[in-house]
């Protein structure tokens, strides 16, 4: 490890810390939700730093634009009061509570590093038998061979798990959003954005077989695209009533099962696609995943509820 | 590089862990959860750099991870916003008491 890349590694750990800290415990809840995108970006950084560009995409996509939208969105609906108070919870001339929580801190530390010692001395197997098998699996890209075809059980349950989170928000009931009249600029930035959003979502979709992409980044950009629309009004309400949202949100499951029944009756294993077919199935389950995440967070964001309402 | 950012990954969690304990406020308490999930995924990725070539497995639960992590923070802030709600009416009804969010 050089020098420079070193101090490199030093200030991005820093400054991850730093603005965590801010995030955590600003004055200001405006403050933190701001410190917190900012902590999302920078750790799209870190992820890449790190080799993990597919993480990075999503990360800036998901981790810093739609939890910063949902954020911001839930603290304009926090009343005044709120925003301003800033309570210290522990009282600081308490000297055994500080103790107390150093001693537990330490004991905390010992048990995180023993944990993550332990895995560093052990024997790295797994990134050599993806790599052995890369060729059966239809797709060049090892981490989409993982998530599509080695581990496509993790992808199936994990929309299992976003339409849970959907049907879940979808409970409770909620006062009826009013976004404000978007300015100008916004409005004509958007316009530029938007179509450019849908480019770099397909691009990114259709590469995923082969280099850093996939489904998931694709339907966080995707996601992005359409909740700055709906933010500034360009697009009409999106509502769970409306048939094409459901077909697009349950498609995505749907084939994801059927492809796992027919290789199921095929060759007798549960989503163990034919090597001669893999491509092709993949590619199916990935347009149809990454357009029912996308709809699902868009939904998440800013979905409509006032049908709850009687 | 492996170790600093296993260490910051720690760091981060305990950070976030700390935020929880003693935090009173639901945004800062769901801002702190979805920091101690980051330190988590720090930890996975920085892992996925021990060897000589990197861990695709890693990555993969980590991009699943991130968008499992959005949808459940959706989740949480609607389910406070109830909590938000009353608490802004108790501070209208009676302004001495300190608001709790």
């Amino acid at each position: 490890m050089s020098g420079v890349e070193s101090v490199f590694d030093f200030a991005l750990a820093g400054l991850l810390l730093m603005l965590a800290i801010g995030a955590l415990h600003a004055p200001r809840l405006y403050v933190c939700v701001m410190l917190f995108i900012a902590f999302g970006l920078v750790l799209a950084l870190t992820w890449a730093r790190l080799g993990a560009p597919d993480l990075a995409l999503a990360e800036a996509a998901i981790g810093a634009g739609l939890t910063g939208v949902l954020m911001l969105g839930m603290l304009a609906r926090s009343p005044q009061e709120v925003m301003e108070v800033s309570r210290r919870v522990l009282s600081r001339g308490n000297l055994a509570v500080w103790a107390l929580s150093g001693l537990v801190l330490v004991m905390l530390s010992q048990v995180l590093w023993r944990g993550v010692s332990g895995l560093l001395d052990g024997p790295v197997l797994l990134p050599d038998m993806a790599a052995h098998h890369q060729e059966q699996t239809g797709v060049d890209h090892p981490v989409t061979a993982v998530l599509l075809n080695y581990r496509a059980w993790d992808t199936l349950l994990e929309l299992v798990v976003l339409l849970l989170a959907l049907l879940g928000v979808r409970q409770v009931r909620l006062s009826r959003e009013r976004f404000p009249a978007p300015w100008p600029l916004l409005l004509a930035w958007t316009r530029v954005l938007v179509p450019l959003t849908v480019l770099v979502g397909g691009y990114v979709l259709w590469r995923g077989a082969f280099a850093p992409g996939g489904a998931f980044q694709a339907g966080a950009v995707l996601a992005a695209g359409a909740v700055a629309l709906r933010l500034c009004q360009v697009l009409p309400p999106i509502r769970w009533q409306q048939l094409w949202v459901r077909a697009l949100i349950v498609g995505g499951l749907m084939i994801f099962l059927l492809v796992g029944l027919v290789s199921a009756g095929w060759r007798g294993g549960w989503l163990a696609y034919p090597s001669a077919w893999a491509g092709t199935m993949i590619l199916l389950i990935e347009v149809a995943a990454a357009l029912s995440i996308a709809t699902i967070l868009t939904l998440l964001v800013v979905g409509e509820d006032e049908e709850l309402w009687p | 590089m492996t170790l600093t950012y296993l260490a910051t990954g720690a760091v981060l969690w305990l950070l976030g862990l700390h935020a929880l304990l003693v935090q009173r406020q639901v945004l800062r308490q769901i801002i702190a959860i979805n920091v101690m999930g980051s330190g988590v995924f720090m930890v996975m990725v920085a892992l996925a750099t021990r060897g000589t070539s990197t861990d695709p497995i890693l990555h993969a639960l980590v991009v699943t991870g991130l968008v499992v992590a959005v949808s459940a923070t959706a989740f949480a802030l609607r389910l406070a916003l109830p909590v938000i709600k009353a608490s802004r009416s108790s501070a209208k009804s009676s302004r001495a008491v300190e608001p709790k969010l």
